[in-house]
């Protein structure tokens, strides 16, 4: 029997952690396990934008000139600042949420509350500017027109600038109006209809001769190309079939549809990850409030939620350089 | 963990200093941004200008001290460190990898086909 005996030499070291494998708790090693899912997850939707970014690495839009408010400043061109202002006030919320952690583990209940509480304050805010940039992005603001192979045309002005198709674009008398079911058929409908029809639009172009087309395609210095004049009212007469105003899953003014699906789905994943992580936090408070971990003599579950706030930092932090920097 | 409890002053003090560090360089992020200096626009390295690489590493460079500093990656045991970052860092790598070379390659029939994408 003795030769069946055998000794590895590790018996009673339980991962070096006795019954605590890798000297954490059961719970917060599972939040990490499961916060390294989630990586992978949103590592997955990342890397899918990369590849189809690369795909049109040559026609992507310039996100300085695609996000470009900030509130309360109409009208003023204010690229990235008011994404580096939620950028700070995510940053933020997660500098309390750890002051919160750290508060616990002296076990000073009313600054945990203190700091969890600017902590949900942090993420309501965020999650709020959040929508307000799908708003922005949804609505657009210059308008453009798309061509029969899906590409977009903008419109600027001899400056360069970007001019919109309300200011330019003629009046005609047209009888088309939005199809709904009780139309025609009663499974056809259409959605809503652009502000202009393209035959309006291509009219005022040819009425304003300081108006050029651009392209999506970017020049070697990182610049959409500008077409000249005699190329731009060919380009519009043969190519042009659609108006395209704001961004939908299917057409978009910024540029390929894919920009638009990209930035909707993973921006908004990561927004929902930051409402859930509110919605959390806040159940944990009033756990606080209630006394709930100083009877218990820990405040772990506040440590738990705290790796959860800052993973969604942690993603925001990929987020924000690879749509709005890179 | 364990030992931090013993010197409060200190954790709060590396909290702020790592609050200050990643502040600076979002900062800096969008400065580059709104700039876009020159030089760093027109080298290009592994078919990407600079300033994109720079923007790459700044990321990295936060989200280690996230990851470290705020999820107390560092108090952590080897063990765990190893077992959640390698297996990220091996799994992303490899992602990206595959899936920018794949990209790449149809950027390339799109662009060299004798198809016209652009009508």
């Amino acid at each position: 029997m003795d030769a069946t005996a055998v000794k590895t030499g590790t018996e009673g070291k339980i991962w070096g952690g006795d019954n605590e494998p890798l000297k954490v708790s059961y719970g917060k090693m599972m939040m990490w396990f499961f916060i390294l899912s989630d990586a992978l997850t949103f590592s997955g939707f990342l890397a899918a934008y990369g590849f189809s970014r690369f795909k049109f690495v040559n026609q992507w839009p310039i996100a300085d000139e695609v996000f470009t408010h900030f509130p309360f400043l109409h009208g003023v061109d204010a690229p990235m600042y008011y994404v580096a202002l939620m950028t700070f006030i995510l940053i933020f919320s997660s500098v309390t949420m750890v002051l919160a952690v750290d508060a616990g583990h002296h076990m000073k209940k009313n600054k945990v509350i203190w700091y969890m509480f600017f902590t949900i304050i942090g993420g309501i805010i965020f999650v709020g500017s959040q929508a307000w940039e799908w708003s922005n992005f949804i609505s657009g603001e210059y308008g453009a027109v798309e061509t029969k192979g899906g590409k977009i045309l903008q419109f600027v002005n001899a400056e360069g600038e970007q001019v919109a198709l309300e200011s330019f674009a003629a009046s005609l008398p047209s009888e088309r109006t939005q199809l709904t079911k009780n139309e025609a058929l009663w499974y056809e409908s259409e959605g809503s209809m652009p502000d202009y029809s393209i035959a309006e639009v291509v009219e005022g172009f040819k009425a304003n001769p300081d108006l050029l087309v651009r392209t999506q395609i970017l020049t070697e210095r990182g610049e959409k190309t500008i077409l000249s004049r005699e190329e731009s009212v060919a380009k519009l007469e043969s190519d042009a079939i659609g108006v395209v105003q704001g961004a939908n899953l299917v057409h978009n003014e910024y540029g390929p549809p894919l920009f638009a699906d990209f930035f909707f789905f993973i921006t908004g994943f990561h927004g929902f990850h930051v409402f859930s992580g509110v919605i959390i936090n806040i159940i944990i408070f009033i756990n606080v409030i209630l006394g709930t971990y100083e009877r218990r003599g820990s405040y772990e579950m506040v440590e738990k939620v705290g790796l959860y706030w800052h993973f969604v930092d942690l993603v925001w932090v990929f987020v924000f350089t690879f749509f709005y920097l890179v | 963990m364990a030992h931090e409890t013993s010197n409060h002053g200190s954790a709060t003090k590396r909290i702020w200093t790592v609050f200050a560090i990643l502040s600076i360089v979002t900062i800096v992020e969008v400065i580059l941004g709104i700039i876009r200096p020159e030089f760093l626009v027109e080298t290009h390295l592994f078919r990407m200008h600079l300033l994109n690489w720079v923007f790459i590493v700044l990321t990295l460079y936060k989200a280690y001290y996230i990851t470290w500093a705020f999820m107390h990656m560092e108090h952590e045991t080897k063990g765990l460190r190893r077992s959640v970052v390698w297996t990220g860092i091996f799994l992303v790598c490899y992602l990206i990898f595959i899936l920018l070379t794949e990209g790449d390659y149809i950027f390339d029939v799109y662009h060299d086909g004798y198809i016209s994408w652009d009508f």
